[in-house]
């Protein structure tokens, strides 16, 4: 594998589980035990209940296109090659939204409500990123 | 027992500002305290006089700023963090300070070599991969983890998909974006301390302008600039006294967005900080917005301007884009906004500088951008994720 150099998550015990999943091809996300809230980014505690009971949920990963943009200028040497890239924020169906690239198309063929699926990036042996093709 | 409130409590009685520039030759540290000791002289005050110091932003520490300023009983201390609106927070914390009679004289700066020290292209060439583009800021955890990964690493790419979601749920067009950067070029013609003036824009130039981040044309994007500015703030009832006509703090309030560290997972993106303090400030100093005379806006992008003045309520929202066109916001309309020129046409000094030209504007010493008898100014700051802040000044 070419140097990747890109930045990288750090992992954290907070979401930690997150990136295990990520590394089995599996998209989980946060649930509250008590009230059943789903949340992403991790957290520890539920901002709707305030519990600390939480479990890992595999979700279908499948969703829609909330909003996006393009860097059509690059930020950052590992984009150099890159641009003009899409950045998209998904809205996966369970509700939770995030912050991901689309593998399969042009940026300029993105639209506001576009059915995607997540598909895994590993990009690392130690990382692998979801992000997401149309479905 | 009457509500404690913080209205008419304290008073700006000193502006301070470097020279604006891409290339200051100064330290942070030089420029910040040039400021500081302008707007100290300008108060009618020596640095001894300062007894708390609040640097909006952690550029440099407070204790670097009050050693170099000989501040011999510092009362206290505290630094606003809210990126563009700390500066307007700042504010907010001063006259707190002042009402509890914990302090004098207090010293509000800010400034940064934000042009000759924060280049991308300079980063870039430091090949490190896990650079922040702000080298200054040390990224939010989340976002270094959930976003970075995905090529986000600046604030124009935080806001554009907020701007795509208003453009696409009310139909904001990029002329309407436009009409902020060409009356903020337009009021820097007429300001001596503007980076951009003798740089006349047209709309047509805005829309010609390369693409940065879809929506945001370069004409879209704030200035980078070198530069600091700073104010004096005291208690009312020594304002009076003092060298130049004071300039009295109404309303002051800060908000923050829900979730305040992720945009995406808001289930409204326009629900931002400045929508929260807006309508506390507004009640605090008993107006509404038809009351305000000239507006200072946070302009870090120009869509962000339209955000704010459907929160500020100076329409509804949605009508924004719609607000910002024919003339509404130029000198001489409805709303003048971003009189000396703004982030995008005068200077990116963190929004400092919007609270120094709402005080000339009340003090009548702006010059040929003087909004004829203003009594009324408004400051707005945003930073970070959507953080909010907003002063209502009166002279």
């Amino acid at each position: 594998m070419a140097q990747y150099i890109k930045p990288l998550p750090q992992i954290t015990a907070e979401t930690r589980e997150f990136w295990e999943g990520c590394k089995r091809h599996e998209l989980l996300i946060q649930r509250c035990k008590d009230c059943g809230v789903y949340r992403h980014y991790p957290r520890l505690m539920c901002p709707k209940c305030g519990s600390w009971n939480v479990e890992w949920v595999k979700v279908g990963g499948r969703g829609k296109v909330y909003t996006w943009t393009v860097a059509v200028q690059p930020f950052h040497p590992g984009f150099f090659e890159d641009v003009p890239y899409a950045v998209v924020i998904v809205e996966l169906e369970e509700g939770v939204r995030m912050v991901s690239n689309i593998v399969d198309c042009a940026p300029e063929e993105i639209y506001i409500g576009m059915p995607v699926e997540v598909v895994f990036d590993d990009v690392t042996e130690e990382v692998t990123l979801p992000r997401f093709r149309t479905a | 027992m009457e509500k404690f409130t913080l209205r008419d409590k304290a008073a700006i009685v000193g502006i301070g500002e470097t020279e604006y520039s891409k290339n200051s030759r100064m330290s942070n540290l030089a420029l910040l305290l040039q400021a500081a000791t302008r707007a100290i002289e300008d108060a009618g005050l020596t640095p001894k006089d300062i007894d708390v110091v609040i640097p909006a932003m952690h550029v440099i520490p407070f204790e670097e700023l009050a050693v170099n300023l000989g501040i011999e009983d510092l009362k206290y201390a505290v630094t606003t963090h809210m990126g563009g609106a700390s500066a307007v927070a700042s504010l907010e914390s001063a006259a707190m300070a002042v009402a509890a009679g914990i302090a004098t004289n207090i010293l509000c700066v800010t400034g940064w070599n934000g042009y000759s020290a924060m280049r991308a292209s300079a980063i870039g060439q430091a090949g490190d991969a896990s650079a922040s583009a702000m080298p200054m800021l040390s990224p939010m955890p989340k976002l270094r983890d959930f976003e970075m990964p995905y090529g986000v690493f600046v604030p124009a790419q935080w806001y554009a998909p907020m701007a795509m979601r208003h453009m696409h749920e009310y139909g904001t067009t990029s002329r309407q974006l436009g009409a902020v950067a060409v009356a903020c070029r337009k009021h820097a013609q007429l300001n001596e301390r503007a980076m951009m003036r003798g740089r006349a824009m047209t709309i047509e130039d805005h829309q010609n302008s390369r693409m940065i981040v879809t929506p945001f044309h370069l004409f879209d994007c704030c200035l980078e600039s070198d530069g600091a500015a700073a104010v004096v703030v005291t208690a009312a009832e020594r304002a009076a006294a003092m060298r130049h006509r004071p300039v009295y703090i109404m309303g002051v309030a800060e908000g923050h967005p829900v979730p305040v560290d992720q945009i995406a997972a808001r289930p409204d993106m326009f629900q931002i900080g400045l929508s929260y303090a807006a309508p506390r400030a507004f009640a605090m100093a008993g107006l509404t917005p038809k009351d305000i005379d000239v507006a200072e806006i946070y302009d870090c992008f120009t869509w962000v301007v339209i955000c704010q003045l459907e929160a500020l309520g100076f329409c509804n929202r949605g009508e924004g884009g719609h607000f910002v066109e024919g003339g509404r916001i130029v000198l001489g309309g409805e709303l003048p906004i971003n009189t000396h020129g703004g982030l995008l046409s005068q200077a990116h000094v963190l929004g400092m500088n919007h609270i120094v030209e709402a005080v000339r504007q009340l003090r009548g010493d702006a010059g040929a951008a003087q909004v004829k008898d203003a009594e009324i100014a408004l400051v707005t700051g945003w930073g970070d994720l959507g953080d909010g802040s907003i002063a209502i000044l009166r002279r």
